[in-house]
């Protein structure tokens, strides 16, 4: 092994502790390593989600109480815009693509992504992008010393975002730096399918790569392929707009103040998928290995997913009801909303019919994956409630809304990202995650979480509206707001558990050996941490579970496949 | 729980691996590539049929734009002389890939000199800027990126060229440059929609 080591140009795992602190930082700043990228874009994300979850918990003490003074309006509209920028496109998008990167070449017994040096170029890229969004709090005045960060919310509806209504230069930070992040994710996605497609092993056919690969490699880099262009040209237009004189979106000249709502979603629907998948494609990998029973229904997961990408394109307008699009469109729309409900309950069944009759050890992983089973269902069922026109009428941009997409996003993506991590973790590092921690890290996050975000479909129905900086008394939202408020101190606890976690197991963890989780695809027949070739001789496998097959020669997963 | 696996019998291939044969990375690399160029400058064009006949002022398309005959020529012409380049690169012509990549480029910046041509009348002798109107927004904005694409193409052309030239392009890189001719049939697609959306439809 120190053979290829050397000739490969790596440095021994041994040496590398001695290695002086700046040269190791420097091997980390060249890698074109997959699994040093998916490892820094993972910890990009989790530095951007303490960022993120610190601006929701202001908004959130900013409404605890009614006529609260704490935060100026304009303080509180930049809050909420950075929160869901950040949340959507420096935590998502990098701690999902860093799983890809870190686990799609291992899952299919490749050596590398197919293009490593552009699969750095994304990395960076996104951190700039990033790095660009906060610089707007230093440097967003620009020369009419209007607003510092960006203040137009998450989607930057123009002809708001415009010249005329949005002076200053913080519009043109979110929308550089968004820009930017976004070329570095086509980069990383045209790379994880020219990986998926090209690089695995032999044996490994499309109908017997692990459901990760299938959801990540294919589907949700494939959808990206197709959803974040249109955004870049809508920002192109945008920045068109703003500093050439253009009128894409200026109405004084014509233009239509409804194209960008179009653009956006047409961009910002999938993307909700693009966030979503990765949690259907961690549950796909961790749910069979704790019920101890192979996936239910694999090849219906497949076409589920698939079916989930390609209706998902045409669902857009469903954020726009309350434009006056007119009936044609709001039926199809509403119709294709609730269409795409079936391949996701199949899923769900899918996951149910796993568990079923399996053998179920619940590791704090699955604790994850069964809390995010009945969230999921929830934030499926508001959906399809917000599908029905009238009733997104009377809840549109109301606070039942937040509540609907924050049980999608966090109590499904953000709760599998954390099994993901106490999962693979072992595999990154070569040591487990506390057990005890992790529990508490669990029943703190959805205690904690359900008390926020339950509470706030009901000041929903009661009508309170989303991004408003504060609220008069007596509309009998108090208590909700209050009971919502409370739950953030429990996240936030949970969130330093497992940082406390992570710092404590990097040092003193339980050693993880290979394959801590007796579990079935490619990446536990590698040393933990995986060695920087991942692989000494190219696997061959021959069913869906190739451990199984070498743990169990008498009774091989190819018969029943 | 860890049972120490015995790696070498998952790792060792019975069947040789010439049996096992996949569609090469870079392919799918361009392939992804050109699907996402593809829905970049499909919004450009949505933009564009969205806003025909709601400029609020003159010119207008029909009174300043004249169907570019000579221009969709050479761009299609081009993409006949790059697919004989690399068909005589991978039959080792070395003579005919130094004649037909050249004349690709010529080609393309004939087709970038008669775009200058055009914007440069209608900037000068009509006044139509980016600015003026939603004619001029999404004409310059549309044919403009399509134009900047053409520019990345030629570039590319033109080292392929310089590579033929100095002996350094062997048919062993018959599969690279093939790639840099499917997107210049990529671009030269986008340009049949724009052709048709901007000079047909639009005026």
């Amino acid at each position: 092994m120190h053979g290829i080591a050397d000739t490969l140009g790596y440095p021994e795992e041994a040496t590398s502790t001695q290695v002086p602190l700046l040269a190791r930082l420097h091997e980390w700043v060249i890698t074109v390593d997959h699994k040093r990228l998916g490892i820094m874009y993972i910890c990009m994300g989790l530095v951007f989600l303490l960022v993120a979850g610190l601006e929701a918990s202001l908004i959130r003490l900013q409404l605890v109480v009614p006529e609260n003074t704490l935060l100026s309006p304009q303080v509180f509209n930049r809050l909420f815009t950075m929160h869901g920028t950040t949340m959507v496109f420096f935590v998502g998008i990098p701690i999902l693509f860093g799983f890809a990167n870190y686990l799609v070449p291992l899952m299919i017994g490749a050596r590398d992504l197919a293009f490593p040096r552009l699969n750095a170029f994304g990395f960076w890229l996104t951190l700039f992008g990033g790095l660009l969004l906060y610089l707007s709090y230093v440097a967003g005045d620009g020369l009419y010393g209007a607003g510092s960060a960006p203040d137009v919310g998450w989607f930057a509806y123009a002809p708001l975002a415009g010249r005329a209504f949005s002076p200053g230069n913080s519009t043109d930070y979110w929308n550089l730096a968004i820009l930017a992040s976004g070329f570095g994710t086509i980069a990383t996605s045209v790379n994880l399918i020219a990986t998926t497609l090209s690089l695995r092993c032999p044996g490994m056919t499309l109908s017997r790569m692990p459901l990760f690969v299938w959801m990540m490699g294919v589907v949700v880099s494939g959808m990206t392929l197709v959803i974040l262009p249109p955004l870049s040209a809508a920002q192109i237009m945008l920045l068109f707009d703003r500093f050439l004189g253009s009128h894409f979106f200026d109405t004084q000249a014509g233009g239509s103040a409804v194209l960008w709502q179009h653009f956006f979603w047409f961009f910002g629907h999938p993307e909700v998928y693009v966030l979503a998948i990765p949690a259907f494609a961690f549950a796909s990998e961790i749910i069979p290995v704790f019920s101890r029973k192979v996936i239910f229904g694999y090849p219906m997961m497949v076409a589920a997913t698939v079916g989930i990408g390609v209706v998902s394109m045409g669902v857009w307008a469903h954020h726009m009801f309350a434009v006056g699009m007119g009936r044609t469109p709001n039926a199809f729309f509403a119709a294709s909303t609730m269409l795409i409900g079936v391949p996701t309950g199949v899923k769900i069944f899918n996951w149910l019919g796993t568990m079923y009759g399996g053998r179920i050890r619940f590791g704090t992983p699955m604790l994850f994956c069964t809390a995010f089973l009945f969230q999921f269902l929830c934030a499926g069922l508001t959906g399809i409630m917000l599908a029905v026109v009238p009733f997104d009428w009377q809840l549109t941009d109301s606070y039942f809304v937040v509540a609907h997409f924050h049980f999608v996003l966090v109590g499904a993506t953000i709760f599998n990202i954390f099994a993901a991590m106490y999962y693979w973790f072992p595999k990154a590092t070569g040591r487990m995650l506390n057990e005890t921690l992790g529990r508490w890290h669990f029943w703190l996050l959805v205690i904690g979480f359900n008390l926020t975000f339950v509470t706030l479909h009901f000041v929903g129905i009661l009508g309170m509206p989303r991004r408003i900086y504060t609220y008069p008394a007596d509309r009998g939202w108090e208590l909700w707001n209050l009971v919502a408020t409370l739950g953030v101190p429990l996240q936030g606890a949970a969130i330093l558990l497992f940082l406390i976690n992570v710092i404590l197991s990097l040092r003193r963890g339980k050693p993880a050996g290979n394959d801590p989780w007796d579990a079935w695809t490619l990446e536990w027949s590698t040393p933990s941490p995986p060695p920087a070739y991942n692989f000494d001789t190219i696997p061959e496998v021959k069913s869906r579970r190739p451990l199984w097959d070498l743990k169990h020669p008498s009774d091989p997963d190819g018969l029943h496949e | 729980m860890n049972k120490g696996i015995p790696m070498p019998s998952v790792l060792t291939p019975e069947f040789p691996s010439g049996d096992w044969s996949q569609l090469s990375h870079r392919r799918a690399g361009v392939i992804g590539l050109i699907i996402a160029e593809a829905s970049l400058l499909g919004i450009f064009v949505v933009a564009y049929l969205f806003y025909i006949g709601k400029s609020l002022n003159g010119p207008y398309p029909k009174d300043v734009l004249g169907v570019p005959v000579v221009n969709t020529l050479c761009l299609l012409a081009s993409s006949v002389t790059v697919g004989l380049a690399v068909r005589a690169l991978r039959q080792g012509h070395r003579r005919l890939v130094s004649t037909w990549l050249p004349v690709t480029v010529v080609l393309g910046l004939a087709f970038l000199a008669g775009t200058a041509q055009e914007w440069y009348g209608l900037i000068v002798d009509h006044g139509l800027t980016i600015g003026t109107n939603l004619f001029g927004t999404t004409f310059y904005s549309l044919v403009g990126f399509h134009a900047f694409h053409v520019t990345i193409g030629v570039v590319m052309l033109t080292l392929l060229t310089v590579f033929a030239w100095s002996g350094a392009l062997r048919p062993t890189h018959a599969e690279h440059a093939e790639l840099v001719s499917w997107y210049w049939h990529f671009v030269d697609g986008v340009w049949i929609v724009v052709l048709t959306v901007v000079y047909i439809i639009g005026r």
